[in-house]
């Protein structure tokens, strides 16, 4: 298989994913800009091969959530622990050397690209030959390309995307682009996936295949997922654990019947009588 | 039939298999588009990879007579499955793979499947979804892995493991397999072919080595196929057709199949392919016409005024010219330029330049829809056959085109009309009975071995065939003059706008039709003319889409006023259906034919309000979607009369 294949024990086997060990924590995270407070001593941890959910009301910080933990905010206070070493000032492009990959909530593809441009450019961390053999595309360079394209093409099997693979980005309806982003990410062969809203703007059809990709991903590769979406059902059924954020606050986490039943979460989405 | 040293008969599958293995081994055999990438198999591989999996099949227990099922899409590793079944003496059985499972458990039943190999988790999940209706069922064997990590059923095993454990079978009794292969006979049964079940539940058509290797062997010699021919196999398997063209063909004649990478992209497939034969039904031709009509709405103006300008010419002499008749040398030059600038990069780009022959059957097809396809030089004849005759009994000689004919009887085929118009048929492409059903065995096949296809139909002054409905279709009108609906909807749906039609007249006054709307024709036609519409309900409830069908109708109208046969049977009164007609509710069999009595009840008060003058009527209906769930469309829908002419014998009269 293609990517960090975790061996799977036999209990894997009989159903369920092996949930490993935390390899993402989260302390005391605070993070304002300015006088705003986005987020106030936050601390939650990730689990390997688990599905993570964070949720909560418009402007609860769940995207500046994200965006701390791939290096785009630096919380000004606050230890952020991944794979055991504490992470110091992080740039988003080392979040990637360390195989962390993301989606964006408004689609950040390169629209006049196809698709397998599009999906190679996530291999780009990997490339390792130098400018000038790129160019002149030969030797090494040549080999190291085909190479990639095999990996892509093996992502654009797993997301059932043949039939676009030529085709500009720009020209695909809203469900298929948000496709091709999660493609893009895969190709990275992250062990951290974050998504920001990889169901927003989706018909039912289109989000059970969505649904139906990470959780296929997430059985198929073990990669640990991320994600934040506002479809309840869904939040409720593919994730291990959902962590709750309100006004920039951690208001519940745990396993979605713990949090479903949580009456702080419910007066946050359903509000209450002051 | 033997070969020319006359050491082995190539009278069975296996054979020619082998056969072809030995004289053309590096010869491509089959191709598959996977990762981007076109996979080469060529004879020897595949015939190594058949022996592997017949061995495996044989290891599980398979036994000489058993069936096998085999279900997904074209993909050459379930041709191979068949291969092996054959290999062994037992016979495949094809499934429609776009079935639910509901409909499988009956053919398993019927079938009494012990084996099964399927594509995917998609499948799989069917067989153990029925896996309680059908006990006998002991080994479901899958092709693509993915997905199938966490399946425990002690049932379920890869394709690939049952290779590997084939391989070691053969390399310990390594004349196993030849053995098996040698006990074959030509009138074993080679494969057994369910029918679409127009009427009533499905019937097992059981087809020997001999009859498909004979109707592949007459439609090698008729078009003069050789081993350089390259097919794209994308029907579906189950599919008479796809059995004859791209499994039996390809063995007889030993050219190359190829399978498409997946369903969506069969045209870029087939354009990389640029197959030199090539076979589909009508609506894929009406389809591919659809979309360069629209895309050249869209181009710029020069390019649209050159395209149409040389379509008239090609409309002119197109045609002729392919069936070798004298043509002006001016319409001639004109032509060729047209060749140059239009026919070519279109036929490029629908991947037909390089297509010698090209066959569509199971439907009608519109004479505009035929000629296009003629006039830019492509050799598109129409075929005519059943599942029981192997798809083979009538084939339009290449330069002797007629655009409402099906052609003359095929090599070794004997046609006769009875009585009733009903055409019969006799040789060696029949079916040897249906599956455990001798009544109906005896039913179809008459005392002098003539097999009553149910059609009706006359020979012309030329002896081509024409086909006019099911016999059993016809009715009369209440005054006496025929009712042929098939002719009448077929009429119907040579509309571009018009996409199914179902017609009613039998014992009443009038005719009076449903119609379906093609979204993607009407679609387009709403967009140019700026009409919103929220969805396919309301665009065919639409009063503009009305007057649009309308127009449709009354040409039709006006056709069939012409005919005396038929001037009786124009339509009066009409309605646009809320749904269009499925085949996972029922309303259409998996080869997309209307089920008429199954729409009558389902719809009898749509039937009701049209003959009993009501301006609406409201609708409640069931649908299916395609994961099984079930859910219910609702809409009133308008009805409307059609203007009606008098017939050509009446203006006569008067």
């Amino acid at each position: 298989m293609m990517m960090n294949e975790v061996a799977q024990t036999e209990s894997a086997a009989a159903g369920g994913r092996r949930i490993g060990d935390v390899i993402l924590d989260l302390q005391n995270i605070s993070l304002s800009f300015g006088g705003v407070k986005a987020l106030t001593n936050i601390s939650f941890n990730v689990r390997e091969h688990e599905i993570r959910a964070i949720i909560g009301p418009n402007g609860a910080g769940k995207s500046s959530m994200l965006n701390v933990i791939n290096g785009v905010y630096h919380p000004q206070e606050g230890r952020i622990v991944f794979h055991g070493e504490e992470r110091k000032e992080m740039e988003p492009y080392m979040a990637a050397s360390q195989n962390i990959a993301r989606t964006f909530q408004n689609i950040a593809l390169f629209k006049g690209m196809s698709v397998l441009d599009n999906i190679m450019t996530g291999r780009h961390m990997k490339m390792n030959c130098g400018l000038l053999s790129h160019v002149l595309y030969w030797g090494k360079a040549q080999r190291e390309e085909i190479e990639h394209r095999k990996k892509v093409e093996e992502v654009i099997d797993f997301l059932e995307i043949q039939s676009i693979r030529k085709t500009p980005v720009g020209r695909l309806p809203y469900g298929l682009q948000k496709r091709v982003e999660l493609a893009r990410a895969l190709a990275a062969e992250p062990s951290l996936l974050l998504l920001d809203e990889p169901m927003a703007g989706m018909n039912v059809e289109e989000k059970q295949d969505m649904c139906r990709f990470i959780l296929d991903v997430n059985d198929q590769f073990g990669t640990t997922i991320v994600l934040i979406e506002h479809d309840m059902g869904v939040v409720m059924d593919i994730s291990d654990r959902v962590v709750v954020l309100d006004y920039g606050k951690k208001i519940g986490d745990g396993t979605p019947d713990e949090v479903k039943s949580n009456p702080e979460v419910i007066a946050a989405y359903l509000g209450t009588a002051h | 039939m033997s070969d020319a040293t006359g050491q082995t008969a190539l009278d069975t599958f296996p054979r020619l298999l082998m056969h072809h293995a030995r004289v053309r081994p590096e010869r491509p055999a089959m191709r598959e588009k996977e990762y981007g990438i076109w996979q080469t198999y060529n004879w020897a591989e595949v015939a190594e990879n058949v022996r592997a999996i017949a061995c495996g099949l044989a290891q599980l227990g398979f036994k000489r007579g058993d069936r096998l099922a085999v279900i997904g899409d074209n993909r050459p590793r379930l041709y191979w499955s068949v291969a092996a079944c054959q290999c062994l003496g037992g016979i495949p059985v094809m499934l429609y793979q776009d079935a639910v499972a509901q409909e499988m458990a009956y053919v398993l039943q019927d079938a009494e499947i012990r084996f099964a190999v399927v594509e995917d988790q998609e499948q799989v999940d069917k067989m153990l979804e029925i896996l309680p209706e059908v006990p006998f069922l002991e080994h479901v064997v899958y092709d693509d892995p993915r997905g199938m990590r966490h399946y425990t059923q002690t049932l379920l095993m890869g394709l690939d493991e049952l290779q590997e454990m084939g391989r070691i079978h053969d390399r310990n009794q390594g004349d196993f397999l030849d053995g098996e292969i040698a006990k074959g006979a030509t009138d074993d049964i080679s494969v057994m072919l369910y029918t679409s079940g127009t009427t009533g539940k499905p019937k097992g058509v059981c087809q020997t080595h001999g009859a498909f290797i004979s109707a592949a062997q007459g439609g090698k010699e008729f078009d003069r196929l050789t081993d350089r021919e390259d097919i794209l196999s994308y029907l579906p398997m189950a599919w008479v057709g796809d059995h004859l063209f791209s499994f039996a063909q390809a063995m007889v004649a030993g050219f190359t199949i190829n399978c498409p990478e997946s369903g969506e992209t069969v045209m870029t497939d087939l354009r990389e392919i640029g197959p030199t034969y090539y076979f589909a039904p009508p609506r894929i031709f009406e389809g591919l016409l659809t979309q360069v009509m629209i895309r050249m709405e869209d181009a710029g103006w020069i390019k649209r005024k050159l395209f149409h300008h040389f379509m008239e010419v090609a409309r002119r002499c197109g045609a002729e010219i392919l069936d070798g008749k004298p043509v002006s040398a001016g319409d001639r030059l004109q032509y060729w330029l047209g060749n140059l600038l239009v026919y070519g990069p279109l036929k490029n780009v629908l991947g037909m330049s390089r297509i010698r022959v090209a066959y569509t059957a199971g439907a009608a097809i519109g004479p505009d829809l035929f000629r296009f396809y003629r006039s830019i030089g492509i050799n598109l004849k129409q075929l005519y056959g059943q599942t029981e005759t192997c798809a083979y009994v009538c084939l339009q000689p290449d330069g002797q085109i007629k655009l409402d004919s099906v052609g003359k009887p095929a090599p070794y085929v004997e046609v006769r009309l009875a009585d009733n118009g009903e055409i019969l048929v006799k040789g060696p492409m029949l079916l040897k009975a249906y599956y455990k059903r001798p009544d109906a065995t005896a039913e179809s096949i008459n005392a002098e071995g003539y097999f009553m296809t149910g059609d009706a139909g006359f020979f012309d002054e030329d002896g081509h065939l024409k086909i006019i409905d099911r016999a059993k279709d016809v009715g009369k009108l209440t005054d006496g003059s025929m009712f042929a609906p098939n002719y009448i909807e077929n009429k119907l749906k040579f509309f571009q706008h018009i996409k199914e039609a179902v017609a009613f007249g039998n014992g009443r006054d009038f005719v009076t039709a449903f119609i379906n709307i093609d979204l993607e024709a009407v679609g387009n036609w709403a967009e140019r003319k700026g009409l919103a519409y929220s969805g396919y309900t309301d665009l065919a409830q639409q009063p503009t889409v009305y007057e649009l069908i309308r127009e449709g109708v009354e040409k039709v109208n006006a056709e069939l006023a012409a005919d005396p046969m038929m001037s009786a049977s124009q339509i009066r009164r009409f309605l646009v259906l809320h749904k269009e007609l499925d085949a996972d509710d029922g309303e259409l069999t998996r080869t997309r034919k209307v089920r008429r009595n199954f729409i009558s009840e389902r719809y009898g008060v749509l039937i009701d309000a049209l003959y009993e003058g009501r301006k609406e009527q409201y609708i409640e209906t069931p649908v299916k979607y395609e994961d099984g769930r079930e859910g219910k469309i609702t809409a009133t829908l308008r009805i409307e009369e059609a203007k009606t002419f008098p017939s050509r014998a009446a203006r006569q009269a008067a």
